[in-house]
């Protein structure tokens, strides 16, 4: 006869396995790590090339660049002046796992940097039910996107630390409401830490890069 | 689709789970998907279907109990129901509030024949 068999365990405990194992080396190593999800399109490489065109001169950064096909967005990281940078194809996969970064891992030095940056693959759905190991996850959206981003999305935006506003120069062309979609935010994550920015015209950059240097919440 | 993803990953656990315990064909598995979790019942039972396709658990019955999401008040104290994703305390009207339930991704029982018995 058949007989029920408690299992009690979390689906996903293999890939928070590996997440924990990353976070441990991370830590061990003093490396902040960083999780940058979004919807395709909404800055995440433009941010990220800001960044460590900012930056990069002082603090050593890793870049990881999850991409469903192409190495496109680990290119411009380049050309931008990442000087270590990895990219992962998922080849059709949603997202990124913990295995994916654990392996893009392997030949990276982690005593030569002091931040890792992951951009995630462009989707606010598939990404938020694996942790990679980050400290925190960084969710951007834009002005173009509607102000009820956040409500569409709501485990995305509840499991992220820091959300981003960019594309403050398309606010005139657009029926976004900032405060509406501050509210709607916060009303979800009570302790979002919130930046508005342009990556176009650097508008709101400087509170970012203050910020970033030494991620807290 | 990461239900697809996620189907796999419930095939792999429990086919693990099964060879450990010595286990007979498994005819039932019972799942907890919390409601802020972003996967949907019905894909993750299509996913379960075409990822267990040619596997022990072709066949399997995939049971999915959706959990609420429940949170606490860090200020006060006071448990509440979240509804529609609103999470501020319905007593002192803080925004800081612990997710007590619904972010389960958890597989909670299987059915089986247990031959070490
Ligand atoms: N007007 C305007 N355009 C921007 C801004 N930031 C980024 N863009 C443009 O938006 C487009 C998408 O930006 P990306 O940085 O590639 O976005 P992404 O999130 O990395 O996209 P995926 O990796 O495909 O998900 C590019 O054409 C950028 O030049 C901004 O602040 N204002
Ligand atoms: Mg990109
Ligand atoms: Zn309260």
């Amino acid at each position: 006869m058949a007989a029920k068999i408690k299992i009690e365990k979390k689906i996903l405990s293999e890939n928070d396995k590996i997440a924990a194992a990353i976070r441990e080396r991370l830590h061990q190593n003093n490396i902040v790590s960083l999780n940058f999800v979004s919807s395709p399109g909404s800055g995440k490489t433009s941010l990220l090339e800001k960044t460590i065109g900012y930056l990069g001169k002082d603090i050593k950064i890793g870049l990881i660049a999850g991409d469903v096909q192409t190495e496109n967005d680990a290119n411009r990281l380049k050309a931008a002046g990442g000087e270590i940078v990895r990219p992962v194809v998922t080849g059709g996969a949603c997202h990124l796992d913990a295995r994916m970064i654990s392996k893009a891992l392997e030949n990276l030095d982690l005593e030569k940097i002091q931040m890792l940056f992951i951009e995630n693959v462009g989707n606010l759905v598939c990404p938020s039910s694996y942790d990679l190991g980050e400290d925190m996850k960084v969710v951007l959206m834009s002005v173009t996107e509607g102000d009820d981003k956040p409500l569409k999305y709501p485990a995305m935006f509840r499991r992220s630390s820091v959300m981003i506003i960019n594309k403050l120069d398309l606010l005139p062309h657009c029926d976004f409401n900032m405060e509406t979609a501050r509210q709607n935010a916060l009303k979800i994550n009570g302790k979002f830490k919130i930046f508005e920015m342009s990556c176009r015209t650097g508008d709101g950059l400087d509170e970012w890069y203050s910020w970033v240097k030494n991620p807290k919440i | 689709m990461h239900e697809l993803a996620i189907a796999e990953s419930i095939i792999k656990t429990v086919l693990d789970e099964a060879e450990r315990r010595n286990l007979g064909p498994v005819k039932k598995i019972a799942v907890r998907v919390g409601a802020l979790t972003d996967v949907v019942p019905d894909a993750l039972r299509f996913g379960f279907e075409a990822a267990s396709a040619d596997t022990e658990l072709e066949g399997t019955k995939l049971e999915i109990k959706t959990i609420p999401v429940v949170g606490k008040c860090r200020n006060c104290g006071k448990g509440f129901n979240v509804e529609e994703h609103i999470f501020i305390c319905p007593v002192c009207e803080s925004f800081d509030i612990e997710m007590t339930t619904g972010g389960e991704l958890d597989i909670e029982y299987i059915e089986a024949d247990d031959r070490s018995i």
